[in-house]
Order: C-alpha cells, then structure tokens, then sequence
C-alpha cells in the first residue's frame, strides 16, 4: 500500500473553490484567521531558539505533531533548509511504517537524522512486555532521550507536545527550563511573558521548547489538511491484525509480540488517534479513510487523545513524573 | 442546522472558513486564593460539555480521592495539574485550556491567587484581552483582588469582568453583590479601569455561568458564558505604521539574504521604503517571502521574511519600520517594573533587559517610587522585593528603538534577566523615554587614552582590590604605589574609606547603597584610567555582580581583580579599626562577614593569601605580576 500523503477529498474541496494553493490565501491584507494565527506563533518560537540557542535540535517521531512541527520548521526557515538536525529517540518498538517515513521524510527535505537507541537497554532486552511500560518507558524513552541529548550536546530540543493533551503540559511553559541532567521543577518555572523568550542559561543547562503549545487535537487535523502535510498512514483507517488485550485495541506489527495461548490475531477495521510504541499504543475502530473523515471524527469524539496511551496511565501524575524526570 | 461534524465531514474548506471567522479571545481568571478560580473553569467546561467520558470519569475518581468537595465532583482538579497543587488544594502555576463555543474559541489562563506565586498570574495575564476577576461573596474586595487588579490594569488588560462568586453562601443577597461591586467600582476606577462587567454567580452550583438557574432573579446582565461569546476582541494593528523586529537573518546562500521576523503592527508590501532601526538606515522591501510563494502584502500578526533592494547592515535585534514614521529611539527610559524574583531588584545593579529581538544591559538609575496596591500611594524605595510594582529610571548600555507599553505592546513591553543565574528576574513597561537620553551626546576628543598612556610611559589599568575589612587591602595596596612610584609610573589610590568621606558621604551600608558606591568607584577609576594612570581600588566591593559590573567598564587588559584573602576569623582576630568587636555588638549594622554577605572572586587575576605572604611580599608579588604582563612597561 502506497504511503498515503494527501486526502483527496480535501484536494477536490480547494479546486471548487478557485484551486489556490492555500499560502497563497495569505497575500490578502484581512485579519488573521485562527490557523495562520498559531501558525506564525510557532514560527516565531522556532527561530526564536534558532537564533538564541547554539546547538538545537527538533525531537522526531514521524507522528502526526512531529509532521506539523516539521512541516512548519521548513516555513520558519524557508528558502534555507531548517539549520538543525532531526533526532529519533527509537525504542525500537515502533511501527515499522513508521520508521519507513521517518526514513523517507528526512531524505525528502535534506535534513540530518539522527536515531539514538539506549543500547544498554537493548542489551538488557528491556520491552514493554516483560518489563511493564513504566520502566521500558524510564529507560528506553527518557533515559534514551537524556543520553542523545548529552550525547550530542544540544542545548535545546524542539518537541511536538501540546497543552490540551494532558493536565501537567498544561501547566508548562512554551520555553520549558531543564537544569543540568535535564530535571524540570514544575515549582521554578521562569515567569514567560507576551513573545519574549528567555534562551539564556549555563552550560549543562538546556531547553525544551514546544512550538505547538497553544494547539489542539482539532488545530493538528485542520491545519494537515489545510496545507496537505504527509503523515503516516497508520492514521487512516484500514484493516489491520488486532488482538484485544484490557480493553485497548493492540495492533501485531510484528512477530515479536509474544501472544497469549487464546490470542489470535483478527483482521478489524481500525486507525490510530496517537501513535507511540505499537504494544503501547491503542487503536480505535473507525472507518475514517480521509482527512475529513479524521476531523469529522475528532469533533464527534467523547474521549481524550491520550486514552489511547497506556503510559498515561501507570499512576496518578504519571506524566509529570516522568517530566520531571526529563521525559518530553 | 448542519452539525459542525457533518459539515466538516461534507464541505472542509466551509468548515474551516467558519472557524477561521469565529475569532479567539484570550482571558484569565484571577482573584485571591480560594475565590474559586479553577472551581470556574472547570465548571464551564463541564456545563458547555467539553470534559470527554474518560477525563470525566477520571475526575469523579479523583474527587473521591483527593477532592476538597466530600466526594462530589471537585471541578478545581481539572485545571490543578501539578501533584503539588492537588495535595495543597492550590494552584500554584498558570494552566492553560482551550475551549470553544458556537460562537468563539477561547484559550483561558488560570492563575494562582496567592499573593507568592505573583509572577505566574502575570505569565497569563500579559497574553490576555479580558480578565475575570473573582471575589468570595462572603469576603469582598480583598488585598490580593487590588494587586490582580493593578496588575491587570498595567499590563493593559482594559476588559474586566467582577465575577462575584459563591452567591449560594450569601443566600444570593442581592445587597451584598451590590456593595462588593460600589466597593470594587471606587477603587477601579482610581486605577483607570473603566470597562467593568459585574456577574453574580455560584462557580460550585453553576448560576450564572451558562444558565441562569432560579436562584437570582433580580440579576438583568448576561451570563459569564454570554458576555465572553460577546465582548469585543482586540483586533491586530494592520493599520499603524510597519514594525517587524528582526528575528534571524536568513543566508542560505550568497544570493540570499533575507530578515525574518513577525510584524508587530502595520502592512508590507513589495516597494515599501523602510527604516532600520537604531541604524536609520532607508532602503525598500524588494520581496516579502514565504514557503508558500512571495506575497503581494503581509500585515500584524504573520511571520515573515524580508528581503530589501539595498546592502544594508541588519542583525537580529534591529528594527524595520516604515520609513515615513519610524519609533524613536532611545537609551534611558521611564518605565514601571513588576519584581519576580526572591532576591530584590537594587538600584545601580546591571540587568539584561530583553525587549522585541533585542538583549541590552539595563541599569536601574534611580528608582522614582513603589506603588502600594492597596491604597495606590506612591511610596519611596530603593529597592523592589519580590511581587513589588515600581517606577523607576533606566539607563541602557545601548539604544533600542521602541514605542510607550500603550501604544504597543511589542516594543514596550520587556523583560530583566539576571546575569548571574540567567533567571527572569522582572517585567517592565515602557512609558517614555528620558530628554535626557535624546539631548545628551558624546563629545568627541583628539586625545586619547592610549595618547596619555604612551606620554607617561606606561599603559593605564586598574587593579581592583577586594576583600574582608582588614584583609590588609589598604596596606598592600599603599605598598604597591610607593613600589610603581618608584620606578617612575603615574598612580591614584582610590581607597575605601578616603572616598566614604567626600564622594561617597551620602551613602550607608545597606545593599543599594553598597552598589551605588562601587558604580561611583568604577566610574571615577574609568576617568582616571582614560587620564593615562596605574589606578589602585581598594574596596571591600562584597557583591560579585558590582564587581563584574566595574570589570565591564573596560577593554579586555585593562582590569586587574585582585583577592586579598583572608580568613574571617583572622580578619576578626586582626581588627585594627575594632570595626568587628562592634558589629558582634550590634553597633555596627550589614557589616561585611557578619551580618552581610561576601562573594568571593570566582577566578581572580591576581590572588593574594595572606596567611602565607606578609605584606611586602604581597606587594612584591603584584608588581612582578604587573611587569610580567608587561603593563607597567612602555606602551
């Protein structure tokens, strides 16, 4: 199956009325709508640590926020190619389509990749699956992160998170202050006013900014649609091998997934709202094919984005834990 | 009516013309603490049926859990998402949440009430176009409702809205709502806020936020709901003269050289004459570019990149503006400062200040007043402690160009950064620039430093002592001048005492007194090392920000720190002047050691410890270090 990459029933929609690509809508001098608003925020905030910071570095997981990130890092710097690598904190437990387009994304734009794995957990054979997702998660995720980053020495690292999809990013600041060995203290927070961003700070000492802060679920969808981003097809609904494990819907990706004696995996219709580790991951029934589909399902929704994310849930305050601890 | 779902579903582009149309208002909720801020929030959220299943049943397990409300839903956990805040009941940093109706979207900030965490209310408050500001019914018009409300005021927040909260414990008594609100009326309007919207409400019971209930029917006004769908929303200033800060300056390539910014105000287009600013420079917009395409116009509000049809010289930093009315410019300012940090802002110290693309030093010279939020006077001060509102005057190292806080946000809004711990340390608003600044100019001389140097022999420099009081400052220091005298070098001693008694007499000991006396100090041994001398500061100088300060008023070779090192007790054992006997008294106040800190060098130039080294040969060794950097020889 093809990497599907753009709605058709979104491109049909622009040609009816006039076929103009959407930048273009930009040139009329009229208020800025919502999307164009949020738009040249991130914008700001991207160059803001271009020019601020000395190493930076946009954290990639070829999810559709990594896309929308990307996608606007190329608009902030255009017509330079963004001045900073792309790093892939792999946990080696991703789809594979996944890694089939962060592979292709990265070629496609002339931009570094960098993929980091913790190998000392990959030695150990730390998965999800005999080891709980919370210590896979402290090492794999987060320690590999905090490793990449000393590794590298990047002083500031771009991530895709957003305040609506968890109560402890709601509380963060866009230019979210880590101390050395990347601790955050929820309690010390530098103040953040109006657009002025405080980049400074001592060696050892490092960002983690977050362009897309002010965005929600809804904003992603529109604004991939709006400006026909590429995003992995995990995202659309088709039938995919599912077993059924607590309730979450757990697509087999590959044969390393060690099945119950009971579990057969059943071909079902489904689609991802989020997209993390594939055993951590749970998929939703739906028969959304197309962007519009996706928006139309997203308004209609009565549960969160992040239900679908087992992590969310080891314990109360889970996230700031982990946040705390240098987690994204 | 179609459903916003079907209708994205069927026709996108309608959909999303529509909700590009609905318009975005940014407001907080404020208050003192327990006024039931985030108990709002959540409560709206939950009637306009925006908490989903899974955060909902989430909420009814925590309430049961941590709840303040026995067991009922509490909906403050909702926004209270730090494990800090649910354990304490508080809030204690600003969360944002993102909601829409029918008619707008809306982000909302909800912020702390106490009075400690100040500095994130006004995080919030400086994105914001409206504040709801809560009051307990039963309490009234408390302290920490005057300071959000000052604060509101100054940050320009012109739309204000009394949520008079709790109604249901005052038996809904339209009396007491009418007497907090002649109570907050008075003192608005002494602060300039005119625009006040009054609503009675029970954030806990909901009347008054998106239905009315039966429990007020002498109350007329909208719902919350319903003024916040309707208030009008600060639009952006597409009509005001050009301002883009440059951001980045974009060189891909040697073809391309292109400055990337976001307008601040104004329109763009191709052929546009502008002016960059502090430069003045002129030259006209060749191209406004985009991924997208290049654009015929752009205006406030989007992120650009401009090219222009001259070579001019643009960094980050500087400003371009339409040419026919650019900012002024300037280097010393009025302005107001709200303090953020623990440690208190003091006169004299050297802060960066960040304003648009731009970090500059700041120096704070004098402070005019403190504002007392509860009564509005305007109280002497010389020095601003944490969550204080002050006016003060300040000297940059740099001029900036820039336009009052009023009259935008952009360039009159700035912020101050320690230099030491890189924290954000206050917010300021620019009101105007000092006549001062714009009249007084450097005069330009034919003879130089390096003139007066060479005519000596020598090259001027200074050698800054530090260190305890009877460290021994004073006594090596004179045995180094008899030294280079000697040898034929031109000398001043500026010693510590000898200036207390004529420059210096108006100044005690407090901490901005202290830093007013080096700023002195390092300015007359500037003068004297452009007069050509070998100059000798003998000074305790405790902080090690004057010190920087002072090293920073020179070239790189200039400045010589030099560490008399002595151990406390030693010095307290020597006391030749009997100055330690007294402070252990308590006759002597903030003395150095004793009831005043001493910073000592990180990384000296010379470093003297006298345990080891009598003072001649402390002197010896200072000389021989001077020769071996070749300053006391011929230029």
């Amino acid at each position: 199956m093809p990497a599907m990459s753009t709605d058709q029933s979104g491109a049909a929609a622009r040609a009816a009325t006039g076929g103009e690509p959407a930048a273009r809508e930009l040139a009329r001098v009229a208020p800025l709508g919502h999307l164009e608003r949020l738009e040249a925020e991130s914008i700001h905030i991207l160059r803001e640590v271009v020019a601020g910071c000395e190493r930076p570095v946009m954290l990639y997981s070829a999810g559709k926020d990594s896309a929308v990130m990307l996608h606007l890092a190329v608009k902030a710097f255009y017509p330079a190619v963004p001045p900073f690598p792309l790093l892939h904190v792999d946990t080696t437990w991703k789809f594979r389509a996944m890694y089939e387009f962060r592979d292709r994304r990265a070629r496609e734009l002339g931009m570094q990749l960098l993929v980091h794995v913790n190998a000392d957990g990959l030695r150990a054979g730390v998965n999800p699956f005999t080891h709980g997702s919370q210590l896979y998660t402290d090492v794999m995720k987060t320690e590999a992160l905090r490793q990449a980053l000393d590794k590298y020495g990047f002083d500031a690292a771009f991530g895709g998170a957003r305040r609506d999809e968890e109560k402890s990013r709601a509380k963060e600041r866009i230019f979210s202050f880590r101390s050395a060995g990347h601790r955050w203290d929820p309690r010390q927070q530098r103040p953040e006013l109006w657009a002025l961003y405080n980049t400074r700070k001592r060696p050892g000492e490092s960002l983690r900014v977050f362009p897309l802060s002010n965005w929600t679920e809804l904003d992603v969808w529109l604004y991939i649609w709006r400006e026909e981003i590429p995003i992995v097809p995990l995202y659309f609904a088709a039938e995919r091998p599912v077993v059924e494990r607590g309730g979450a819907l757990i697509v087999v990706d590959d044969e390393r997934m060690p099945l119950e004696p009971t579990e057969r995996p059943a071909p079902r219709r489904v689609r991802f709202r989020t997209l993390g580790c594939y055993p951590l991951t749970a998929a939703i029934e739906s028969e959304a094919d197309t962007l519009s589909a996706i928006i139309r399902e997203t308004l209609l929704s009565r549960s969160s984005e992040r239900c679908g994310r087992v992590i969310d849930h080891d314990a109360a305050a889970s996230m700031e834990r982990k946040k705390r601890e240098g987690y994204f | 009516m179609e459903r916003p779902a079907e209708l994205a579903a069927r026709d996108p582009a309608e959909y999303l013309r529509a909700q590009e149309q609905k318009g975005l208002l940014r407001f907080i909720t404020c208050g003192s603490v327990d006024d039931g801020k985030s108990t709002l929030i959540g409560r709206l959220l939950y009637e306009a049926r925006l908490i989903l299943d899974d955060q909902l049943a989430a909420l009814e397990l925590d309430s049961k859990r941590v709840g303040t409300r026995g067991g009922e839903l509490d909906f403050a956990l909702l926004v209270d998402g730090l494990a800090a805040e649910r354990e304490q009941g508080i809030t204690i940093d600003v969360a944002y949440r993102f909601f829409e109706t029918e008619r707008r979207k809306f982000i909302v900030a909800d912020t702390p009430g106490h009075e400690q965490y100040t500095r994130n209310m006004v995080t919030g408050a400086s994105t914001a176009d409206l504040a709801v500001i809560l009051v307990d019914a039963r309490k009234g018009v408390l302290t920490q409702t005057r300071r959000h409300s000052v604060l509101v005021q100054l940050l320009g927040i012109s739309r204000v809205v009394l949520a008079i909260n709790k109604m249901d414990l005052v038996a809904y008594s339209r009396t007491t709502f009418e007497a907090i609100l002649a109570d907050y009326r008075t003192f608005a309007s002494g602060i300039g806020l005119a625009d006040v919207t009054p609503v009675p409400l029970s954030a806990v019971h909901g009347d008054n936020i998106i239905s009315r209930g039966p429990n007020m029917p002498w109350y007329q006004g909208p719902t919350l709901i319903e003024h916040l769908e309707r208030v009008a929303v600060r639009t952006d200033d597409a009509g005001a003269a050009l301002r883009m800060p440059v951001q980045w300056v974009n060189r891909p390539n040697a073809d391309f050289r292109g400055f990337a910014g976001q307008i601040v105000s104004g329109t763009v287009r191709p052929g546009d004459r502008v002016r960059v600013l502090p430069s003045g420079r002129e030259a006209r917009v060749a191209r406004v570019v985009t991924a997208g395409g290049d654009l015929e116009a752009a205006t406030a509000g989007q992120s650009v990149t401009l090219t222009l049809d001259a070579e001019l010289d643009v960094a980050r930093g500087d400003l371009i503006a339409a040419a026919d009315s650019p900012p002024q410019v300037a280097d010393q300012f009025e302005a107001t400062i709200v303090w953020l940090h623990d440690e208190p802002m003091l006169q004299g110290r050297a802060y960066l200040m960040k304003a648009g693309a731009r970090t500059v030093s700041a120096t704070v010279s004098p402070l005019k007043h403190k504002i007392n939020v509860n009564t509005l006077e305007h109280t002497a001060a010389e020095r601003l402690e944490l969550n204080d509102i002050g006016v003060c005057e300040l000297e940059l190292d740099r001029s900036i160009p820039f336009e009052p806080y009023r009259e935008n946000r952009a360039l009159g809004g700035f912020i101050l950064i320690d230099r030491l711990t890189n924290n954000t340390v206050g917010a300021g608003l620019i009101h105007f620039a000092l006549r001062r600044s714009q009249n007084l100019h450097w005069q330009a001389v034919d003879v130089d430093k390096q003139t007066r140097s060479r005519q000596k022999g020598q090259r001027a420099c200074v050698l800054w002592l530090t260190g305890l009081s009877g460290a021994g400052k004073s006594t090596i220091a004179n045995l180094v001048e008899k030294r280079l005298t000697a040898s034929g070098r031109h000398t001043y001693l500026l010693d510590g005492d000898n200036v207390r008694h004529g420059l210096n007499k108006d100044l005690g000991f407090t901490a901005q007194d202290r830093v007013e006396n080096i700023r002195r100090v390092a300015e007359v041994s500037k003068l004297m090392l452009d007069a050509g001398l070998i100059v000798l500061v003998s000074f305790i100088s405790p902080f090690r920000s004057e010190r920087r300060m002072a090293r920073a008023l020179f070239a790189p070779g200039e400045f010589f720190e030099v560490f008399i090192d002595t151990p406390l007790a030693e010095a307290e054992r020597r006391d030749v002047k009997g100055l330690y006997r007294k402070a252990r008294r308590g006759e002597i106040k903030n003395f150095t050691g004793i009831d005043s800190p001493y910073e000592p060098p990180e990384s000296p130039e010379i470093h003297i410890e006298t345990m080891r080294l009598d003072p001649d040969a402390a002197a010896e060794r200072i000389v021989a270090r001077l020769m071996a950097l070749k300053v006391t020889g011929p230029a």
